[in-house]
């Protein structure tokens, strides 16, 4: 019940609608009972009276009757509709800019498929209720309540017998209820791990089919879908016997009329035409009877479907501003970590930062090394707030990130992240993600400062080419290149930066690093260092292992002490000297060549094509799905 | 602005009910017709059972309640005692009927959704096998939410149709049939006048059809365009944060959500004012019946003819009104059905497509199952482009001996990634064949030559599961200890220790918090397990770290042992240590060879050497700890 009302609550700012279809509501139910009154007066006064004016009086008062019920059906039908469409619109628009705010954690945990059939099929069940639900539980309340006291007021005795049937409804309601809705929740549940099987084994094709695991698959979907047959059937062998139960034991009450209302009539007790408006009340009476049963299925759904609506919007945030956050206007970009400790939610007793204090004065870069696991990436999250510290803290111009306002702090903020997620819109849209109102003048300077220029042209739309999931495919370096571009275009003071790619060819390398290059000047950068030169050109490296940090200083510095680093250097770095003086030079000589040749073939119908993504060179694969 | 939708969002055009279309989904029922035939005689008479009610009113009416009345009246007891008992008796019949109703509809809704269920069960199963088969060509061009809606949403929607709605037509009709039946068996005159409103019935409901399909039609779309918009910023979630552009992305939800809303309003105007003019054409068919019947009652009455025997009698009329009634309500559901139709076969139609479409790559009628390979490997002029008439591979041969292990060098676009696609038979060629062991890989069924070749994707995908069933993915009957042998033999069996559950721990959707390196350890250990003769591989250099770099190279060398094997290769190590090095340029083998045998050639590939090789010209790879 506790949901049902606060789904509800979604409706109470259309008050005035949702009253105006109530009382529409009130005189189309008053008005359905005149109808057999007429009737009586036609039988008894009319037909057994003889009365021919009167029928006619009757006639036109039944197609007046209709015409103003009519218009309150529309009023009522209207405004009802107009209540659940704006209610439901408005928990759309909660539900979505709640999945905006959550936070990175919640991510880590949630599955796309699972999100998605809450935000669609459950929505769409409480919009149900919202449509059919609401206006008609108050209508066929108001009906049957009226249909009751006409009948009281009438025979009470045969309004009495009439309505011997409604214990055993009211007895069969609960029971219904009770056992519809968790069948409901169950066909949900099992409807979203069928969604959730579909798109892990739709995007995993090329692994299925790699492993020839075509018919593992097919049982796999099999088990699921078997499930959801059950779950649906026995819902429906629910629905199947009471709904119609409803009617018999409404049906029940007519034969008991027929039965003593009939001898009521013949010991003349009663006028026909009493009886014949009694048994059209009762047929009257049905139609409630009838819709409680496809109410307590409707909200039984709406409950089922509601709690998983609710479920998301309850999930706080759990990076939220404070109270009295403050605003962070311009800043100088001093990033400090100040003896951070940090555990993920899900696993508070295994710490993945011990202790890591790190300084970054303005336009300082710090580059950050260390193995799988040992922390690097957390810290780099820890910057934008994207996960608040478990102890320590961390301050940009010694004010404490939790202290000012999320949306300040970021915007100061740029990020290039190593899975570069591209929107499903136009390359000039994509670059300006972080400032919508950018010129196109300082668009395309952004894009020529991270050398994506030349192939944005080259495209036949330029930057109008539709890009992401549902457009051309780019290659990896290509779209890390437009991701650089989009964090360009924001001029942030403090810069988060992956600055690995995978493997793309020499040329690619080089225009990356031209890229990177130009984003890092003048900014406070941190950078999970993978190239050379971002190493060398680094203020401080930071060396990180097991979430502590264990050596720190300058490239030259360090390689002077045994240690991490030099191995690290030996292992990944030093192979890089010879290659990047010659890439570099490799890449210019290229570069020049390219510009003299006709535009299309620098890559874009390469990357056009449809490769087989995953198995292709990261530098040629259209990567459509990651993310 | 706006989400843009490419061709994708499920845009529908009018149209017809295809016959052919309905034949093959009834086809799917066809199993099942013992249940469907049930359900229709179980319909039929909880139709007769419906029908049937008001005319036992006025009979009881008519031939008990006034005779019954008037003899009580004239005095004659023992009749008017009889006329009570033939009451109750019709009171009797009246209660039989609706019980045979319930359990009727009982028995029809339960068999016809058992029969419905198991049929929609079966197209489920058939579509998502189908798609198994099909050829990654057909998943390249297509985004996984759009596969997904085919099995999900639209399948949904035809289980509402065959369910509920087709028997609801048939039922529908039937009371309709059965009403005009009974009304002009009881007054053919009196039934005539009544249908004069049936015309009017007519054109409002085709005025308003059209309407209706195309306002629900752009409910449809404006839906699918919510769900577009939600699916991608869903996925899309961290960007948005990171430009704290949560405000923008909600104003542009916000205008499709506004769409949306409109597009709902106007077709539930439409329905707002279809069903009160409904019930307004009713009554005009009740007023007839009330004024006409009521006069000609009149008449008969004055005339003294008994009403067991009057054209029109009180129980006519009373029957007449309650038709009246019902009649209407088969009309109302019919313009309802009519748009879910619309509706299911615009699903039908793009599920059946997905269906009819061929794979591409599919076993040959004689396909034979390839035995044991040792893992020759030959290709014979092959031509290939994934468009025809641009040729990627321009009549390549090559040679690679059992146990051989072959590097694939070349530019970025040269073919490398071709080779190994055609060899997995991902695709076919244009020209020329591809032989394993001397065989055709077309004249084998590709169950048995997947089976013996293992292949790592740079992009390590991880099902959702356990770490150890993601290993055992390609053999899921091997037990735990021969999958902690593969995890040690490439070194992942370390990591995977100091998970919280070790082997046990669920990997989230797609490979969730395992690093990059650990994702390509255990598809290393899952290579391994599968024991392929031969190994494709697309050596992925993407950033992992020293000590994980070490860890790969090390497995790398464990997984290549004693097998045939094709490496795209990104590392100076792997080339070195290949038996044979194919330099790939312009679709064809240019050069082939050892490293040093090449490098003292002074080709292409000493070229690619001083490029992209040689700065990794250190001792790598270190001893063993």
């Amino acid at each position: 019940m506790r949901t049902i009302a606060r789904i509800l609550r979604f409706a109470v700012p259309y008050w005035p609608w949702f009253l105006v279809a109530q009382v529409s509501v009130f005189l189309s139910a008053g008005l359905i009972l005149v109808v057999p009154r007429l009737l009586r007066d036609a039988i008894d006064r009319a037909i057994l009276g003889g009365n021919p004016r009167l029928l006619l009086a009757v006639a036109l008062g039944v197609i007046g009757v209709a015409v103003l019920r009519g218009l309150f059906l529309f009023t009522q039908r209207y405004a009802m509709e107009w209540v659940a469409q704006k209610s439901i619109y408005d928990l759309r628009n909660a539900l979505y800019r709640h999945l905006q705010h959550l936070s990175f954690s919640f991510y880590d945990q949630a599955r796309t498929g699972q999100l998605m059939s809450r935000a669609m099929q459950d929505v769409e069940t409480v919009r149900r209720l919202f449509s059919f639900g609401v206006h008609n539980l108050l209508r066929n309340f108001l009906q049957y309540a009226g249909i009751v006291v006409i009948l009281l007021l009438t025979h009470w005795k045969l309004a009495l017998l009439s309505m011997a049937t409604v214990p055993l409804a009211v007895h069969a309601i609960g029971i219904f209820g009770r056992r519809i809705r968790p069948a409901f929740t169950e066909i949900q549940q099992e409807l979203a791990e069928l969604t959730n099987v579909l798109q892990e084994n739709i995007t995993g094709v090329r692994v299925v089919k790699a492993f020839a695991r075509e018919d593992h698959e097919i049982e796999k979907f099999r088990a699921t879908n078997w499930t959801l047959l059950e779950k649906n059937l026995v819902a429906q062998r629910l629905m199947a016997f009471y709904h119609p139960y409803m009617d018999f034991l409404a049906a029940v009450g007519t034969a008991l009329i027929l039965w003593y209302g009939g001898r009521e009539v013949i010991l003349g007790r009663m006028s026909l035409g009493t009886l014949v408006a009694f048994n059209a009340y009762l047929m009257l009476l049905l139609e409630p009877m009838r819709w409680i049963g496809m109410l307590v299925s409707l909200v039984s759904r709406a409950i089922a479907s509601g709690q998983r609506v609710l479920e998301i919007l309850d999930t706080r945030p759990e990076i939220e501003d404070a109270p009295d956050a403050i605003e962070l206007k311009s800043v100088q970009g001093h990033v400090r970590l100040e003896d951070v400790w940090f555990s993920y939610p899900d696993e508070p007793d295994v710490p993945v930062l011990k202790g890591i204090t790190i300084d970054a004065p303005p336009g300082r870069t710090i580059a950050l090394l260390g193995a799988t696991g040992s922390g690097k990436s957390t810290v780099i999250h820890l910057v934008p707030r994207f996960y608040d510290v478990t102890r320590g803290r961390v301050t940009v111009d010694g004010i404490d990130v939790r202290r000012v306002k999320l949306e300040s702090l970021r915007s100061h903020i740029g990020i290039v992240l190593q899975e570069t997620f591209l929107f499903s819109t136009t390359i000039r849209e994509n670059i300006a993600y972080g400032r919508p109102r950018a010129t196109d003048e300082e668009i395309v300077a952004a894009a020529r400062a991270a050398r994506i220029h030349d192939f944005i042209m080259s495209l036949p739309q330029g930057y109008d080419t539709v890009v992401g999931e549902r457009g051309v495919g780019l290659s990896g370096g290509q779209k890390q290149r437009v991701a650089i571009a989009r964090a360009l275009l924001m001029d942030p003071r403090v810069l988060i930066l992956d600055d690995s790619t995978s493997s793309v060819d020499t040329e690619t390398e080089y225009l990356i690093q031209e890229a990177l290059r130009a984003l890092m000047k003048g900014r406070t950068t941190f950078v999970i260092a993978q190239r050379l030169s971002t190493v060398k050109n680094a203020d401080e490296i930071v060396v990180l292992d097991q979430g502590e940090v264990v050596q720190r200083g300058r490239h030259e510095d360090l390689l002077a002490q045994p240690g991490i680093y030099r191995e690290i250097f030996e292992l990944q770095l030093k192979p890089q000297e010879v290659s990047e003086a010659e890439a570099e030079a490799r890449a210019e000589s290229e570069a020049a060549r390219e510009r003299g040749r006709q535009p299309v073939a620098t890559g874009g119908r390469q990357a056009v094509r449809p490769v087989a993504g995953g198995a292709a060179d990261r530098s040629e694969a259209p990567e459509g799905r990651d993310g | 602005m706006g989400w843009h939708g490419g061709g994708w969002l499920d845009e529908e055009a009018a149209r017809r009910v295809d016959p052919q279309l309905l034949r093959r989904l009834l086809a799917y029922l066809a199993p099942y017709r013992a249940h469907v035939i049930l359900a229709l005689l179980a319909m039929l008479l909880a139709t007769a059972a419906t029908v049937v009610g008001p005319y036992i009113l006025a009979r009881a009416i008519d031939h008990y309640v006034i005779p019954g009345h008037e003899a009580w009246r004239a005095g004659d007891f023992g009749r008017a005692e009889r006329m009570i008992a033939g009451a109750t008796m019709v009171a009797g019949l009246y209660l039989g009927l609706q019980l045979l109703f319930w359990l009727a509809t009982y028995g029809q809704v339960y068999l016809m959704s058992w029969a419905a269920q198991n049929a929609i069960f079966r197209l489920r199963q058939d579509l998502f096998a189908h798609i198994q088969r099909l050829s990654l060509r057909w998943f390249d061009g297509r985004p996984a939410g759009v596969v997904m809606s085919r099995v999900t949403n639209d399948i949904e929607s035809m289980k509402e149709l065959i369910s509920s709605g087709m028997i609801q037509v048939i039922g529908d009709f039937f009371i309709l049939a059965g009403i005009m039946g009974f009304m002009l068996a009881m007054n053919w005159k009196l039934a005539l006048l009544a249908f004069i409103t049936l015309p009017f019935c007519v054109i409002l409901a085709t005025t308003f059809r059209e309407r209706v399909i195309n306002a629900y039609r752009k409910v449809r779309q404006k839906i699918a365009e919510i769900a577009a918009n939600l699916q991608e910023s869903i996925s899309g979630v961290r960007v948005t944060q990171s430009f704290v552009r949560e405000d923008a992305n909600l104003a542009r939800f916000d205008r499709t959500n506004q769409e949306n809303f409109a597009a709902n309003m106007q077709a539930a105007t439409l329905w707002a004012m279809f069903w009160p003019l409904v019930e307004v054409i009713g009554a005009f068919g009740t007023a007839i019946v009330i004024w006409w019947g009521g006069q000609w009652a009149m008449r008969e009455y004055l005339a003294g003819v008994p009403w067991e025997l009057a054209a029109v009698s009180p129980g006519v009329i009373v029957a007449f009104i309650q038709y009246i009634d019902r009649f209407f309500w088969p009309i109302r559901n019919m313009a309802m059905i009519y748009t879910e139709i619309q509706h299911a076969t615009a699903a039908c139609e793009k599920i059946f497509e997905i269906m009819d479409t061929e794979p591409e790559i599919k076993d040959a009628p004689g396909a034979v199952e390839l035995g044991a390979i040792r893992g020759e490997v030959r290709f014979e002029a092959v031509t290939f482009g994934y468009e025809p008439d641009q040729p990627v591979l321009r009549q390549l041969s090559l040679v690679a001996e059992p146990g051989q292990r072959v590097a694939l060098v070349g530019p970025t676009g040269a073919g490398k990634t071709s080779i190994i696609n055609l060899l997995a038979r991902f695709y076919d060629p244009q020209q020329g064949r591809i032989l394993v062991d001397g065989v055709d890989v077309r004249t084998v069924t590709q169950h048995s030559l997947r089976r013996q070749m293992g292949i790592v994707l740079q992009d390590t995908f991880l099902f959702s599961g356990t770490v150890l069933d993601n290993i055992r993915y390609g053999r899921l009957e091997v037990g735990e200890e021969e999958v902690v042998g593969a995890a040690r033999a490439v070194g992942a069996h370390e990591f995977i220790m100091r998970l919280p559950e070790g082997y046990r721990t669920e990997v989230q959707e797609r490979g969730g918090k395992l690093s990059i390196g650990q994702r390509q350890l255990v598809s290393f250990a899952r290579a391994l397990l599968a024991d392929p003769r031969i190994l494709i591989l697309d050596e992925a250099t993407s950033s992992v770290d020293a000590y994980t770099e070490v860890l790969i190279q090390r497995a790398l060398e464990r997984l290549l042992e004693g097998r045939t094997s094709f490496v795209i290769a990104h590392r100076l190590s792997t080339v070195r240590s290949a038996d044979k090095i194919l330099v790939v340029d312009g679709g064809r083998v240019v050069e082939e060879g050892t490293h040093e045998a090449l490098l003292a050639a002074g080709g292409v590939y000493a070229r690619l050497y001083e490029t992209q090789f040689k700065y990794q010209e250190t001792e790598a790879v270190p001893a063993d700890d």
